[in-house]
This record gives structure tokens, sequence and C-alpha cells, in this order.
């Protein structure tokens, strides 16, 4: 890890109408680390997300990021062009639904081409070649490159999402609930790959997730809201296993213990 | 007809009309290849039957122009018989068959086989003018790739055809990139027929009635079709040459005969079949030593 930040986020408020989706939030992100965002549902994570990864236009705020190039350049004074490139270049962003972050009417292999091709790259062999290879890293074998993610289990779809998002070698990945809907088994051999991958790509994500055993198991920091606010947030094994807040306290003993 | 009773204006658009289609077409030929929105009107023939080419040559014909009409390539189908006969109602111009002798073309379809030339203007009829409707169904969002040129979507449809089909298999409305700029859609015209847009002398106007759109290429202007550097743009091929004029290397048609599997090939463009038969020009089918066979 490095001195300076990948992301700083300072005084994010969204409101809807007088309703409030996130009040004043403030952190940074560095560079490999993962931060979880929990809360239950209705607590502003998906807004808080959607506000970071340009995705909903704050209503108060500055989002920074550190580019390529080492200097930060906030996120809403960049032109629309250079925020969509650095959405679909140096960000990825995992979709709690894989039919919101897939293209399920193309086959797998277009799926995971598609960011290539929107940077460029037009060589076709050279194109099915890398996806071959992503949908190895992502276990899903071979020779189901050609067809459609309709024809893809849940869990089998989540890991082709997750491919197509990291093609490109992304530094930073937002993910929502990436394992909302899929089975326990399923789910936790997604999080083994979900880790691996980031301790290999040394990857910045976001997760936002219910689930406080995802946050457990990927996070190193994490980030409790509760009505808009963020109400705790530290190390990870520091707020689950001594809680301060009665709130976190509560959603810490809610987990069922088998 | 008795001066009491109402008539059509010249070309049967009323002249705002006509302006505000001219302008649309001068922005569009400003912008090579950008779908200039446009108040299309409704006009006395149903959509799908050329409407938005019927409207940009109504605005664009005038007292001395001589109109030729093509549909698949031939000068006597019902879509070109009828656009024909409109103009010649409502405008009372010269109409013609012969490519070399019009000023304006209105075409489904086809390029005319002769080259065009600088006083010559094309005016296609477009059905669906938006290359990336069938990818991106959102217009909101088909507008914006277009305005931040993030056309990565139109190589994904081409890869799916290479995946599926072994090639790019698609044959016609082929997407081309004007001027450096636009991806667009060269209306339902065969893949056959991309190359002659490339650099042609002749202005290119393209209405689409339905859609409301307008858009240009202007005369001298780069067009390149999509492709991948290891699956080039390639076009069609013909083995056969034309059965009635013998020619090589144009856009064939095929025809069934009989139900014994009897067919033949033959110009898709009869005015240039025409004048090669009239140049002497012979096929297979209309040799003296067939004749006798048959």
């Amino acid at each position: 890890m490095t001195d300076t930040p990948l992301l700083k986020v300072s005084g994010v408020s969204k409101f809807y109408g007088s309703r409030i989706g996130c009040k004043d939030v403030n952190f940074e992100l560095w560079p490999g680390e993962v931060l979880a965002i929990v809360g239950e549902s209705g607590s502003g994570k998906t807004t808080l997300l959607n506000c970071i990864s340009t995705r909903l236009l704050p209503t108060a705020g500055s989002v920074e990021y550190r580019m390529r190039d080492g200097n930060f350049r906030d996120l809403y004074h960049m032109s629309e062009a250079d925020r969509r490139f650095l959405m679909r270049t140096d960000w990825g962003f995992v979709h709690q639904n894989p039919a919101d972050g897939l293209r399920m009417a193309v086959s797998a292999g277009a799926n995971v081409g598609e960011r290539l091709m929107a940077v460029g790259d037009r060589h076709y062999g050279k194109i099915r070649e890398t996806a071959t290879d992503w949908l190895g890293r992502v276990e899903i074998s071979a020779d189901r490159i050609d067809d459609q993610p309709r024809a893809f289990s849940g869990g089998m779809r989540q890991r082709l999402q997750i491919a197509r998002n990291l093609v490109t070698g992304p530094r930073l990945v937002f993910m929502d609930e990436p394992t909302g809907g899929l089975d326990v088994s399923v789910q936790a051999r997604l999080l083994d790959l979900v880790r691996g991958l980031v301790n290999d790509l040394g990857l910045a994500a976001i997760v936002v997730t219910h689930d406080l055993a995802v946050a457990r198991l990927l996070s190193h920091r994490m980030m409790v809201m509760k009505d808009g606010h963020v109400i705790e947030h530290g190390l990870t094994d520091r707020v689950l296993d001594d809680p301060r807040e009665p709130y976190t306290q509560l959603l810490v003993s809610s987990i069922l213990q088998v | 007809m008795s001066a009491d009773l109402a008539t059509y204006n010249f070309a049967y658009l009323d002249e705002q009309t006509k302006r505000m289609i001219r302008r649309a077409i001068l922005k569009a030929i400003s912008i090579p290849g950008y779908q200039v929105p446009f108040a299309s009107r409704e006009m006395p023939m149903p959509y799908g039957w050329g409407t938005g080419g019927v409207q940009v040559t109504a605005s664009i014909i005038g007292p001395e122009d001589v109109l030729k009409v093509i549909d698949q390539g031939a000068d006597d189908t019902t879509n070109a018989v009828s656009i024909r006969a409109f103009f010649q109602k409502v405008a009372n111009v010269a109409v013609t068959t012969h490519t070399k002798d019009a000023t304006i073309i209105q075409t489904r379809h086809r390029i005319p086989e002769q080259k065009l030339g600088e006083n010559q203007v094309l005016v296609y009829q477009v059905p669906i003018p938006e290359p990336l409707r069938f990818l991106e169904p959102r217009e909101t969002e088909t507008r914006k790739m277009h305005a931040l040129e993030e056309y990565g979507l139109m190589h994904v449809k081409l890869y799916e055809d290479i995946a599926i089909n072994g090639r790019i298999s698609k044959t016609y409305a082929y997407p081309v990139k004007v001027d450096g700029r636009y991806v667009m859609d060269p209306s339902p015209t065969p893949k056959f027929d991309n190359p002659k847009m490339h650099m042609s002398d002749a202005l290119q106007l393209f209405g689409a009635g339905r859609e409301k759109r307008i858009y240009a290429v202007p005369p001298h202007t780069e067009v390149v079709s999509l492709d991948f550097e290891d699956y080039p743009f390639e076009i069609q091929t013909f083995e056969q040459d034309c059965a009635l004029c013998g020619a090589h290397g144009v856009y064939l048609d095929e025809v069934v005969l009989d139900d014994k599997g009897g067919r033949m090939f033959v110009c898709s463009d009869t005015d240039h079949c025409e004048d090669r038969r009239e140049h002497g020009h012979v096929g297979a089918m209309l040799a003296p030593n067939q004749e006798a066979a048959e």
C-alpha cells in the first residue's frame, strides 16, 4: 500500500426531496484495500455507492479519484466522456443482479470482450484469447465461451460479470451485494474467488452488503450505516468483535449461529 | 383542373415544410453521418414505402431536375413506379430510368452500378437509421454513445457474428464509420455497395420518415466499413455472370425459373443490364446457340 489514497470522499450527501439518502459521508480508500459498507436495507448503502461511482449525482460533497498519472481529479468536474471512459477502463461495477451488468443476448466471450473492444481492440483472435483466459480465471470452462449468459446458472453469471469487469485491469471495483440471491455453497465459492482475485490483482474494492459474513471475509475496513448516516467506522475485525454503537451491537447479535 | 379547386404545391410539400427539411439536410451535410431529427410529415403512402426518402426528394427537387427511382436496383417494381408517378404528378418533373441522365436518384437498397457524378444526388429510403438500435434499445443511451464516440458495442455485434458463424455474416445495412467520426447505418443496401459510398463524387442523403431522422454523406467523404484486423471487411462475390448481359463483378439477383431447380442470376441494376445489352453484350441465357436448345 502507498501513502496516498486512491479515492477521497468528502461531505457526500444525497437528498431525495426532504428525505435523506445519505448524509455527510467522509472516507478515504487506499490502493489494494477492501471497504465494506453494511447496514439494513434502506440505510443508504446503495445510494452512497451510486454517488461515489458517478451513477447518481450527489446533492453535496466531492469525490476525488487518483488517476493513473498520479493526480487527483474531482469526478463531478470531469467531462462525461472522461468519466465514462474511466468507468469502463479503470473501474468495475458488479451488480447484485447479473442481468443488470451483463448483455444477456450476446455470448460470454463477447461479454468479456466488450470492454476490450470499447478501448479500441480490433483483433478478433486476441480478444477471444483474453476472454478464454478470463473465463478460466473465474472457473467457467472454455467450451462455454459461445454460450449466452441466459444458459448460465446464477453463480456462473455472477462470475462472468466479475470477469467482464476485470478484463481491462481496473484499480477500483464497486460491488453491490455481489452474493445476494446465491445459495450458501455458491456464495462461499464466489467469495473465495473474489478474495483471491482481489489479492492477486491488488484491487481496491468497495463492497455494499447486508451480510456481515461477506464483510468479514472480504473486507479490511467497514462502515456501518443507519438512516443515511455512517454511525461506525473501523477495521472489520474490530467493528465485528467489539461493536461500540448500540445499532452495530444489535446488527452483530442478529447473526444466526448454527 | 379548375382554378377554384385546391391543388398541390410544387412537389407536394408546402414551402415551410421544405424549408424545415432543407435545414435538416444542411445540418446533416455539415456533420457527416450524424442523424438530424426533423419533423417528418404524413405522406400519402404508408411508412416503410419510402416516406423519408420522398420527403428529402420533395425538398430538393426543382422543375429542371430529372428523377430516377429504383427499388432493389430495379426501375420497374411497384415501389419505384409509384414514387416516380407521384413526382411526375405533383412536381411535373422529367423522369428517367437511365442512371447517367438523372440528377436525383431515389433508392431503396441499391447504389447504381454506374459511377455517380458530382451533379447527382442519391437519396436513400431508410427504415431504421440507428445502427446501434438492436444492441441498445434506449434512444437516450444511443445518442449519448454517438456523442461520446462509444462504438465498442458495434464490434461486439461483429464479434458475435464471427463466434457463431465463423465470419462476419452481416450482408446488408453493414455499419460504416463516416469521416472518421460517426458510425452510420447505410440503410438496407447490400454490403456490396459499401465501397461505392467511399469518396463518392455524388451527394448522398438519407431520409427515415417513421423514425424522423435525416443524415448525409457529403461528396468526397471517407466511408469505412467496420471490421476486425484478422477478419477484414469483404464484399459479396458471385460465381456466375449475369444471364442476360454477361456482366461480371456486379450485384446479381437470383431468379427462380421453375419448380425443378431452374434458376438464373441477373443484374440487380436493371438499367445497367439494359444498357449493356444495347451495347451488344450478351449473357449465357440470351446467347444465339442457347435459343435453339430451348
